[in-house]
């Protein structure tokens, strides 16, 4: 019997509700299905499953709030026999056809955790319902609305997301600057190269398929990692432990307050246009509450950029039990002197904020001369 | 299209993106007032180019600062 286990969705949670079960007693999974929706101080989470096997039992109820490690739910492995019944099987049901997971890219009913919560409270079937919101998601609008004309189960009154969500980093970045020994880097980039290299390419390109300078940053961050496992991965148990892939995960700030960050996966291998897919994709369902459970528990360092609010520079607090984060500033137009000559020329702070466990200042200085010489050479990225 | 139906769509996009706006100053910058990251920006110019089927190219984004400019410049595309 294997036992399916609420997932960590990152260092701030402690234990995770049961919104609902995708799947039901007789399903089979495969790996990367997504099987049930669990509410995070962050966000409502698609999870995944990562074993396969047939589902046996639920053994969580939509609802209950369950420890990280708490089991949710039996399966039976492809090769284990089925339990023999206590008692002479009925009827048996008809077996419900397995789901396909959705295809990458395919439309998804998007609604935003507050709406799912609210549709809860309501009675409201949110997978029924067309949404109004950003790109079609589900507001707490269209569920009211929705339950004008439902007949209203026992409504509960709606706790404060915001404070749960703001409970959640703090004890997250507490944690951090308890825990780790930050030390800080930053470098001034020239971007004349990045900036033409853009320009040209955005101008052959139709407004769906133009890049932005954001994706650029996060590719090479991700090449630079590569000569760099003592900043890409976690410290555990007092020991370095370098991951075997480069999942950045982007820092993204929620309209209704707070941040998350869920991650890429191997940012390194995607071409500059999936990367801005993948980084455009990841924008919309963060903000319209539709994440993955993978996107939230395997980012293996950050990345950060607060250019579009105007500040010079970025420095950024570590997600534990990460090792580093890189943070971008404003591009701007500033006086630079190169091979004897000085013009204006636009230009960006990167910064490093290090696990002084983990590596050192030096380190962190070559990573960011890396990420410099990579940003010259920008129709290599 | 004229002039009013095109700022109902701009301002209905701004408001897909923005669910949070309410009052838009047609004359001062829209990103002194509405929080738009790049990808907003970008996610806005790419709905407007779907509705209204008008190329922005990325050169013009500098005479789009304000909803007023932003109407009058689609206006006169759409002729």
């Amino acid at each position: 019997m294997i036992e399916f286990k609420m997932p960590s969705l990152g260092a701030d949670m402690d234990e995770g509700k049961l919104l609902e079960w995708k799947v039901k007693p007789g399903d089979t999974v495969k790996r990367g299905d997504l099987v049930a929706v669990v509410e995070t101080p962050k966000a409502a989470v698609d999870v995944e499953i990562w074993q396969e096997g047939v589902i046996e039992e639920l053994v969580a109820k939509p609802g209950e709030t369950v420890p990280v490690g708490g089991v949710l739910a039996h399966l039976r492995g492809a090769a284990e026999p089925k339990e023999a019944p206590a008692k002479p099987a009925a009827e048996p049901e008809p077996r419900p056809e397995a789901k396909p997971a959705p295809a990458p890219g395919a439309t998804r009913h998007l609604v935003s955790p507050a709406a799912r919560k609210h549709a809860r409270e309501l009675g409201v079937d949110v997978e029924q319902l067309p949404g109004s919101g950003p790109h079609g998601a589900v507001t707490v609008e269209d569920v009211e609305n929705a339950a004008k004309g439902a007949p209203k189960k026992e409504a509960a009154p709606p706790p404060d997301k915001l404070a749960a969500m703001r409970k959640a980093i703090a004890a997250a970045m507490s944690r951090s600057k308890r825990e780790i020994p930050h030390y800080y880097l930053s470098q001034a980039i020239p971007m004349q190269r990045a900036a033409d290299w853009l320009t040209a390419q955005n101008e052959k390109r139709p407004v769906a398929d133009r890049l932005l300078m954001g994706a650029l940053q996060l590719k090479a961050v991700a090449l630079a990692l590569k000569d760099f496992p003592d900043l890409n991965g976690f410290w555990r148990d007092n020991a370095l432990q370098p991951a075997p892939g480069i999942h950045v995960g982007v820092a993204i700030s929620l309209r209704q307050g707070g941040l998350i960050a869920p991650a890429i996966h191997d940012v390194a291998e995607l071409g500059l246009d999936e990367l801005m897919k993948a980084l455009a994709d990841l924008v919309r369902r963060a903000r319209a509450g539709s994440l993955r459970s993978s996107e939230m528990s395997d980012p293996t360092v950050t990345v950060t950029n607060l250019g579009d609010q105007g500040v010079d520079a970025v420095f950024p607090v570590i997600y534990p039990p990460q090792l580093a984060i890189v943070g971008f500033g404003r591009l701007a137009p500033r006086p630079w002197a190169e091979d004897g000559m000085t013009g204006a020329v636009p230009v960006v702070v990167a910064s490093l904020a290090g696990d002084h466990r983990a590596s050192d200042g030096h380190r962190g200085a070559r990573f960011l001369a890396a990420l410099a010489a990579l940003l010259q050479e920008p129709e290599k990225l | 299209m004229d002039a009013n139906e095109i700022r109902k769509v701009v301002l209905g996009e701004l408001r897909r993106i923005a669910p949070e706006l309410e009052e838009v100053a047609p004359a001062k910058p829209l990103r002194d007032q509405v929080d738009l990251d790049s990808m907003d920006w970008l996610n806005f110019l790419v709905a407007l180019n779907e509705r209204l089927q008008i190329e922005i190219p990325e050169a013009d984004y500098r005479k789009l600062g304000t909803l007023d400019q932003v109407v009058q410049y689609l206006a006169a595309k759409a002729r």
